[in-house]
């Protein structure tokens, strides 16, 4: 086991234990990366001291997975220098980076396991894939060599039983525990607590602060601000390439995400009211759609939610947070555990999908092609098939089709949504991220909807078509309920007439109150 | 239900479009001349080598162009397409079935059994194949769709199972007037020439019965396959059953009737095989699979369709068909069929996939 740890171990215990824990571990100097004519990065500095805990907040699109990616060794930066403990880095490969003293822990678990082997040997993953190791390591040995490891993160289970068995969350320890298996100077955590519940999280949090007082620095990627509250010492948020704020705690969050956003969170879904209000003057005190006590899992928290008929609501939260559990739940894709839902005054308990679509509950999904779009190879994979798909029973119900209807439905969008494109007939594929999307939103505009669910809609669109896409919901939202689903706050006060926050399957209610107050004020 | 895991970072959906749908197309392209040539190539590829194989052989021996010879190579080859096209309709619900062959095997057993040992009619006969298909069907549905058994296992288990279970009655005899059962009983029944019509009539004298059987299925699944909202819904499932559950498509009930139509084209197929041979044989249909299978798999690139077609799949078993029997005219020995058709399947495959590839790239 001696030789694994190699220069790693060396350089960075070494390090650490020889300097005053002041000086930063991590430099980054005037790094930028450029993605073709998109500048991804701009001159970006930061440092990370030993046992800091720096948290790195950003919108999509904002640059932090690129930074992340430059420090983890997937990219390599245009400009800039990094240093790593006073020496130059500059890793080939993100094993290199690792060897080098940096460890990333990315959000996605499901990537970094491999759930049929023993916990020992996801434990020791990276050791067995090494070329170096020997070709031959009985168990015996090696659930000795991953005790420790296990141990470190405190992950008291048998190391011999398969990884399936435990749950996600002592899943992420494992990643963790591999992570920290090369004894790193600097940590990243990507969303670590996506999916965690909070007494969960609250244990990866012990877990930080116990890191932390080894004198390892993490660097935190988190749109939690409950957990950045709770870890954080310092804020540093990027916008647009750069580095815009560095906030140091006590964080004022409500000027981190201003800042994130680049703009005052009030102004537009305040704008957004001021036309709702006068609206929800004249309608009746019932709501067109209310959920009471919806408990999503077994161990989350019932939560009501009530929606006006006219009315955008952005359920806002970050990834792995229920929402689209939520949205399921909804649409008869899925089952809550217990309560009730009411659609237009009646009790609304659709069995499926199609139930709902029959009865005008419509949802576009998050990640188009993978719920809404089809492949290539399928023949009708046109934006005419695309926009008809759902309708065919209603449009044709002996069974033929009629290409001229769904011509017609197509005609129509293209022309409703602004789609850019040479007719109906293009195929999806040939379309722009942005008129996908518009395609797909245009979906379950071809009728009339009476509760409108959009998961993530402005998922890989730029920002022109976002305000294309967000100008004709707004048209269209007066007949029905709409509620989106997103995990970005600047998109959510840019749809919405109301936010609300969505998080471990429930409603956030302290921050609910405060976005919907920054919402009416 | 799975938990939600929506993708975060940027960049990934832009590049998702690319990633996973590698064939082209032309519509936002503007082809060149040559782009346009290969274009046409592309779709009329299989047609023109198979125009040009007839060619070649009723040049080299003019008996092939012989309409009765002609007819007996649909004949030939009539089983297979049948077969054939019920795999197609899986393949394009995203699913596999391997059992087509047994299907066929046990059907005719059954067909022979319900003649000679129940002393059944001919219309009894052709009634209990297809409820044996239809069942068979239902179970490869229920172990997939219920059990959620991947497609290629459950359906190959279905092939173990009735390999094994139509050679049970009988003691693993083939079936025909006098055969001594298990029981020791000797059969008396006999296979009625209504029944035996079925698969040795010729219609106007000149073409076969389960030619027009084939022509028939053909001309009905392409049109349920290509202009109904049906054959929609299942090209979608194969495509993208996540998007097509979620815009309201009942996707088991689809990929059950799939199996279904699959099992129950093949049970038919089993009915013409009794009806050629004019017993139960124990070994015939088994091979079967590979070809139906084989078909299929040509048929992609049939018209540039890359992807499975019910059109494809019969020109697939026509042109195996017409390349054995030229062959065989032209005195090529029988153990290079094989070989041959295993050169067609590659030659075939390597032309979908790697051609569309080529002009992607070109684009």
């Amino acid at each position: 086991m001696g030789g694994y740890d190699g220069r790693s171990f060396a350089t960075s215990a070494a390090w650490r234990a020889s300097s005053s824990m002041t000086a930063p571990v991590l430099t980054v100097a005037a790094v930028s990366k450029r993605f073709g004519p998109t500048v991804a990065l701009d001159r970006v500095d930061l440092s990370i001291r030993a046992g800091e805990v720096v948290a790195l907040m950003g919108a999509n699109g904002a640059g932090k997975s690129t930074l992340v990616k430059i420090l983890s060794g997937v990219y390599r930066p245009d400009a800039g220098d990094l240093l790593l403990c006073r020496q130059p880095f500059r890793p080939a490969s993100p094993h290199d980076a690792k060897q080098l003293g940096i460890a990333t822990v990315h959000q996605s678990i499901a990537d970094a396991v491999v759930p049929t082997l023993s916990i020992a040997d996801n434990l020791l993953l990276d050791r067995l894939c090494d070329p170096a190791s020997p070709w031959r390591v009985p168990p015996a040995v090696r659930r000795h060599a991953a005790a420790p490891l296990a141990a470190r993160v405190g992950l008291n289970v048998d190391l011999a039983a398969p990884l399936a068995s435990l749950s996600l969350a002592a899943q992420q320890l494992v990643t963790l525990a591999r992570a920290l298996a090369t004894r790193p100077a600097l940590l990243i955590l990507d969303e670590p607590t996506a999916s965690l519940s909070a007494p969960e999280a609250e244990r990866l949090f012990g877990l930080i602060d116990r890191l932390r007082a080894e004198g390892v620095a993490i660097l935190l990627v988190s749109h939690r601000l409950g957990d950045l509250r709770r870890v954080a010492e310092r804020v540093t948020i990027v916008r647009d390439g750069r580095i815009v704020a560095d906030l140091p705690a006590p964080i004022d969050f409500d000027a981190a995400v201003e800042t994130m956003i680049g703009r005052p969170l009030r102004s537009q879904a305040a704008a957004n009211v001021a036309t709702v209000a006068t609206a929800a003057a004249a309608t009746p005190a019932v709501p067109f759609f209310s959920v009471r006590d919806l408990q999503l899992t077994p161990s989350s928290i019932p939560f009501d939610l009530d929606v006006q008929r006219g009315e955008i609501v952005a359920i806002a939260g970050p990834v792995g947070g229920g929402k689209s559990r939520f949205a399921r739940a909804i649409f008869g894709a899925g089952r809550a555990t217990s309560g009730v839902m009411t659609l237009d005054g009646q009790p609304w308990r659709p069995r499926s999908p199609a139930d709902a679509i029959r009865a005008g509950v419509f949802l576009a999904g998050e990640d188009r092609w993978r719920t809404s779009l089809f492949p290539d190879s399928v023949p009708f994979a046109s934006i005419a098939g695309t926009l008809s798909f759902p309708f065919l029973a209603r449009w044709f119900k002996y069974g033929g089709l009629r290409r001229a209807r769904e011509r017609r439905a197509a005609l129509d969008a293209i022309e409703r949504f602004g789609i850019r494109c040479t007719g109906p007939d293009d195929r999806l594929n040939s379309l722009s991220g942005g008129n996908q999307q518009k395609v797909v939103l245009a979906r379950w505009h071809t009728q009339p909807a009476r509760l409108l669910l959009l998961d993530e809609p402005f998922q890989g669109v730029d920002a022109g078509a976002r305000a294309d896409i967000v100008d004709t919901l707004r048209r269209h939202a007066q007949e029905r309920a709409t509620l989106v689903f997103v995990s970005d706050l600047e998109e959510a006060f840019e749809i919405a007439d109301r936010v609300v926050r969505f998080d471990r399957a429930t409603l956030d209610r302290v921050s609910q109150s405060n976005f919907t107050s920054h919402a009416r004020s | 239900m799975k938990t939600s895991t929506s993708i975060p970072s940027e960049g990934v959906s832009e590049a998702d479009p690319a990633k996973r749908d590698p064939v082209n197309h032309e519509p936002a392209v503007r082809p060149g001349r040559l782009q346009g040539l290969r274009g046409h190539l592309e779709r009329a590829g299989m047609l023109l080598v198979l125009a040009l194989l007839v060619i070649v052989f009723a040049v080299n021996q003019p008996a092939f162009l012989n309409i009765d010879n002609l007819f007996s190579i649909l004949q030939a080859v009539s089983i297979v397409a049948l077969l054939g096209i019920g795999v197609t309709v899986t393949l394009a619900a995203g699913g596999f079935d391997l059992s087509v062959g047994s299907v066929a095997a046990s059907a005719q057993m059954a067909a022979s059994y319900v003649l000679i040992v129940w002393h059944g009619n001919a219309f009894e006969a052709v009634v209990a194949c297809l409820a044996l298909g239809i069942a068979a069907g239902l179970f490869n549905g229920f172990l997939i769709t219920r059990l959620r058994v991947p497609d290629q296992l459950a359906t190959l288990g279905t092939l173990f199972l009735l390999a094994g279970l139509q050679l049970i009655p009988t003691g693993g005899r083939s079936l025909a007037t006098g055969t001594i059962l298990p029981d020791g009983t000797e059969t008396t029944g006999i296979f009625s020439d209504a029944f035996l019509a079925l698969g040795r009539l010729r219609l106007f004298d000149v073409v076969p019965l389960p030619v027009v059987v084939l022509a028939v299925l053909t001309i009905v699944a392409c049109i349920v396959m290509e202009t109904t909202r049906w054959g929609r819904v299942i090209y979608a499932i194969g495509g993208n059953e996540t998007a097509a559950r979620l815009a309201g498509a009942p996707t088991a009930r689809y990929r059950i009737a799939a199996y279904v139509a699959s099992g129950a084209i093949a049970s038919l197929g089993g009915v013409l095989i009794a009806a050629r041979v004019g017993r139960g044989d124990v070994s015939a249909g088994h091979s079967m699979l590979l070809d139906a299978v084989a078909a299929a798999l040509v048929g992609y690139a049939v018209w540039g369709a890359k992807r499975p077609n019910v059109f494809g799949t019969v020109v697939g078993a026509v042109f195996v068909g017409v390349l054995l029997n030229g062959l065989t005219m032209l005195n090529a020995p029988y153990y290079m069929q094989d070989f041959i058709k295993g050169v067609l399947l590659v030659g075939a495959l390597a032309f979908t996939f790697s051609v569309g590839r080529g002009t992607e790239n070109q684009a």
